[in-house]
């Protein structure tokens, strides 16, 4: 792996400058209060390429083979599709009938 | 025959074969592969116990948690992480005593960083955050019914962070002084770049953490 890559190096102070105005830009996004959807869209996207500027450069990725990216990718991917089949379990309706089932039951015994 | 001859040869072309320094590193990267699994579990069952209790049911963790202090970790792990690549660089450039010094930078970046989350963790029991309830001033009551599971994950996550940086430390720890003794050269120095990987995963972890614990 990385047999000619090596020689390369990529400017690692760029990359800090980079991760640190993200990180900025990260908190002033998380503070005030606006629609959450929103909100997490943004965190996460600046989350993600954070981690990606980590991976890129300071991991070497971007100069290792294709096949070593595609096994790194695959853990991430699968957590994706582990968030997805959460889903049915996610929404706050599902947590409702839940509890309000139990509830009619103890009423209707009590009179 | 014939055919299995010419598969091994587009082999060579396209993938070099393996060295003893390429599967240190393969096998690095299929431990940190395991790791993100991992990881990516606690988040998600975060994420789902969270999303369960609904709006009102999670008190926000920015009630309860301390952003600058993580904020001012998270840039330490960063500056952590840009100590470990310039001792990567330095050995690539021959330089041992330089590459010995930013090892040494790298670990004192962990070690107070563990300092910082062990504060933060004594700060956070002492005012009411354990692993079977919340902090109640100032919260209303559908919050703190929802969110005593706010603890146990939270404590759960950042610990298993926690202890990879204790482990990350070690694994430095034992390479500088590998290096202290003159094992790493610009032609050998695949063992650095190694711990490396670990390092920066662990840096990485952290930014996702710092996001769905903390901000979000």
């Amino acid at each position: 792996m990385a047999q000619d890559g090596h020689k390369e190096h990529p400017k690692y102070m760029n990359i800090f400058w980079w991760l640190l105005a993200l990180t900025i830009i990260e908190v002033a996004v998380a503070i005030p209060e606006y629609a959450v959807v929103l909100k997490a869209i943004l965190l996460i996207g600046l989350a993600c390429g954070k981690a990606a500027l980590v991976a890129i450069y300071f991991m070497h990725l971007k100069f290792e083979r294709k096949t070593l990216a595609a096994i790194v990718l695959t853990p991430f991917i699968i957590c994706v599709f582990l968030v997805i089949m959460l889903m049915p379990d996610l929404t706050f309706d599902a947590r409702l009938d839940g509890i309000e089932k139990p509830a009619e039951v103890v009423d209707t015994s009590s009179h | 025959m014939e055919h299995a001859t010419t598969l091994d040869h587009t082999e060579d072309v396209y993938e070099p074969s393996l060295t003893p320094d390429s599967l240190g590193k393969l096998g690095m990267w299929i431990f940190l592969v395991g790791d993100t699994m991992s990881f990516g579990a606690l988040l998600a069952a975060y994420a789902a116990l969270r999303a369960g209790a609904g709006i009102v049911g999670w008190v926000p963790p920015s009630e309860i948690l301390g952003i600058n202090l993580t904020a001012g970790m998270t840039f330490l792990l960063i500056c952590s992480s840009v100590t470990m690549v310039k001792a990567l660089e330095s050995i690539q450039g021959g330089n041992v005593s330089r590459m010995c010094l930013f090892l040494g930078l790298t670990i004192a970046g962990g070690i107070i960083f563990l300092g910082l989350q062990a504060y933060e963790w004594y700060h956070l029991i002492t005012h009411g955050l354990t692993l079977t309830g919340i902090p109640d001033h100032g919260l209303s009551g559908a919050a703190i019914s929802g969110s005593t599971l706010f603890g146990p994950t939270f404590y759960a996550i950042t610990g298993f962070h926690g202890m990879h940086v204790t482990g990350g430390v070690i694994y430095l720890i034992v390479i500088l002084i590998h290096g202290l003794r003159g094992r790493y050269t610009a032609e050998f120095n695949h063992e650095v770049e190694i711990v490396g990987l670990y390092w920066h995963f662990v840096d990485l972890i952290w930014i996702m953490v710092f996001t769905f614990i903390y901000l979000l």
